[in-house]
């Protein structure tokens, strides 16, 4: 699937397109297909996200979606030696995701 | 210390309220990211992997205990609790939101503070010896030449847009603890045969993707022709550095691709027109600054310490530096911590060592480029006292130069540039060798590790050095040995072909044997090296 994403103009923060709006889980991201480039303008354009790009990406068995390479993941997840600061502090098994 | 004056704050206060109007005009949409960018880049403000990242010089390393109290607290408020100290002496802070950022740099600014010229193709922070004022080996005190040097290069007009970023260095030691000769222009204050003071200049080092030695330029600058003999190198540079190939565009290229003997020579003619033109600022100037680096109020005290506890003199040993007085010494607080990330402090540590440099240090601070923290003046008699406090804190490693003081650079956890992750290397080489007790036996190793050919972790420098790539979308790591950014400097050579995370750490603890093996008398890995060559060390990676 090809996947939207960007930071957040104010804060920074990694965002995802869903389709419909912004989210900060990657696994709200929706397939942005042919429209990509037409949505990233757009978005841009109107300030809801800052230096955004197309990605490759792949929705799992389970619904969730997992960017093609490690930096997408890294940014989705947060700083890999830092888990406490990651999106999911609690989950043991978060980092495996990375590699 | 140096204290602004009028002009200085001045200045400083009117940047902060120019960005606080262009980032309102980023905000609003009147700027567009592509316009806004390069406002952003000179205020030291970057997009990195998860948020902005905000980059605040600390000149020459060197700071008091309200400005790293308030670094402290701008952790704490604007970021998430931390920041990083990093090889260019400066912090970064990681999680930084825009519309915050003239905010910090309005609290920055009342502690003369800033992030002018911290990014962008201009001069940098200026570096220097962490040890500067302090050590017993030095020349005089190299900071009131980088002080003249940064008001100088400050909003220089001229050198706003050059080809390329351009850091200078400047130390006053036969022994280099700056890594000189890996800086666009290393300066290094010297006395000449009559017993004159000057400038030995250096050109043309650098790291990055082609990483250079700077040659020497000129044996020595009158201390009156200094600043003049510097713009005449900028000049040259600026004038013909390789704007059109970003790659090609530092000066370490032109030095090279010109020979130094030419580039001398162009330097020298411009040298000598620009000092018919009198641009050099009044000697008067250098004696204006020079009393903020007086000495402080030195006591004669106790000149040895109690060696009972074995720990205590273990730090003490490892994490000293002799002083020019002899009841004094300067001590380094290490910001690498067994399985930690290398320069990276909360919030708490940094007010922590804050008091205890007000406490036990005359108010003063250096970062060192090795990422950590130096209390320069430090009395002998109250060396248990400071370690018992860092203790507690998890401060007190007493890894100074060993394998675990390792340099690390954000790598991909944070930067966007990277190909490979950085720091979990570090935390597990350290893991490793401080639980198997080899980090003791191997004494002075330096270990230096990038996550992208950029070399901000100085990965040609090192003993071992380690560069993050990217093989096929994989992580993956080229091992380096033999490099040195000491008054020996040399750049590292790689060993062959690269190793997974897990096949890196094994190769790391496979040369340490094999120097174990190999060493004669006192020689450290890199003198080992040295004298038998990359051979032994193949063989038993590949072999
Ligand atoms: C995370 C954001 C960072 C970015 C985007 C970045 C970018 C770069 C780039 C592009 C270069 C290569 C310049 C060239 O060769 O022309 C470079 C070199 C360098 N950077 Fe960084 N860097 C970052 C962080 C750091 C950090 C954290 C440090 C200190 C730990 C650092 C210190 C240096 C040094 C020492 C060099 C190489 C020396 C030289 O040749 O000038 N940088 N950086
Ligand atoms: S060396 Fe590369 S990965 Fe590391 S901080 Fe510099 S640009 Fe980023």
């Amino acid at each position: 699937m090809r996947v939207l994403t960007g930071n957040d103009l104010k804060t920074g923060d990694v965002i995802w397109w869903t389709g419909e709006g912004w989210s900060r889980h990657v696994d709200a991201a929706a397939d942005a297909g042919e429209t990509a480039e037409q949505v990233l303008a757009a978005e841009e354009a109107a300030l809801r996200v800052n230096v955004p790009y197309v990605i490759d990406a792949a929705r799992e068995a389970d619904g969730s979606v997992r960017p093609a390479h490690i930096k997408d993941r890294i940014r989705a997840l947060g700083p890999t030696v830092r888990p406490d600061l990651t999106l999911k502090p609690k989950d043991p098994e978060a980092l495996d995701w990375i590699i | 210390m140096y204290k602004y004056d009028s002009y200085d704050q001045a200045m400083v206060d009117a940047r902060v309220e120019e960005f606080r109007d262009q980032a309102r005009r980023r905000l609003e949409g009147s700027l567009s990211e592509d316009e806004f960018k390069p406002l952003r880049l000179m205020n030291g403000l970057y997009l990195q992997l998860h948020a902005y990242m905000l980059r605040v010089a600390i000149p020459y390393g060197t700071l008091n205990s309200e400005q790293m109290s308030v670094l402290g607290d701008i952790a704490d408020k604007y970021d998430r609790g931390y920041g990083h100290f990093t090889t260019r002496q400066n912090l970064q802070y990681n999680w930084i939101k825009l519309e915050d950022t003239a905010d910090i740099l309005a609290d920055l600014a009342k502690v003369e503070m800033h992030a002018i010229q911290t990014s962008g193709n201009c001069i940098r922070n200026i570096s220097s010896d962490h040890f500067a004022g302090a050590s017993h080996d030095e020349l005089v005190d190299p900071r009131p030449y980088a002080e003249l040097m940064r008001q100088w290069s400050s909003f220089h007009p001229e050198f706003t847009y050059l080809p390329r970023k351009f850091k200078i260095c400047v130390i006053a030691s036969e022994k280099d603890r700056a890594a000189m000769r890996l800086h666009d222009i290393g300066v290094q204050i010297v006395k000449n045969e009559t017993g004159e003071i000057g400038a030995r200049f250096y050109a043309g080092g650098g790291m990055g993707r082609t990483p250079m030695i700077a040659p020497m330029i000129r044996e020595f600058v009158p201390l009156d022709q200094l600043i003049t003999y510097a713009e005449a190198c900028l000049r040259v540079y600026n004038r013909y550095g390789r704007r059109d190939n970003k790659y090609k565009a530092r000066i370490k290229i032109l030095v090279h691709e010109l020979g130094r003997d030419e580039y001398v020579r162009q330097v020298e003619e411009e040298f000598a027109h620009m000092l018919e033109q009198g641009v050099e600022p009044p000697l008067e100037e250098i004696a204006r600054i020079k009393p903020f680096f007086a000495d402080p109020a030195f006591e004669d005290g106790p000149k040895q310490v109690d060696r009972s506890d074995p720990d205590f003199a273990l730090w003490v040993d490892r994490n000293t530096n002799r002083h020019k007085h002899d009841s004094y010494v300067s001590a380094v607080i290490s910001l690498k911590p067994v399985g930690g990330i290398p320069g990276d402090a909360t919030g708490d540590q940094m007010r922590l060592m804050a008091k205890l440099a007000k406490q036990y240090s005359f108010d003063e601070l250096r970062i060192m480029h090795t990422q950590n923290v130096v209390l320069p003046h430090v009395k002998i008699g109250d060396l248990h006292a400071l370690w018992t406090e860092l203790e507690a804190a998890g401060l007190g490693s007493p890894n100074l130069d060993t394998i675990e003081d390792m340099i690390a650079c954000p790598g991909l956890d944070y930067c966007a540039l990277a190909n490979a992750r950085s720091i979990p290397l570090a935390q597990r080489i350290s893991e490793r060798f401080d639980a198997s007790g080899k980090t003791e036996k191997l004494g002075e190793l330096k270990l230096k590790i990038s996550g992208c050919i950029n070399a901000c972790g100085h990965h040609h420098a090192g003993h071992i050095g380690i560069l993050g790539v990217d093989k096929k979308g994989l992580e993956n790591y080229q091992l380096s040995l033999g490099g040195s950014e000491a008054e020996d400097t040399s750049l590292a050579k790689i060993t062959g072909p690269g190793f997974t995370e897990d096949g890196v750490i094994e190769a790391v603890d496979k040369v340490t044997d094999v120097y174990l093996d190999q060493r004669e008398g006192e020689e450290r890995f890199l003198d080992t090296y040295r004298r038998i060559g990359m051979a032994p060390f193949k063989e038993a990676l590949y072999g």
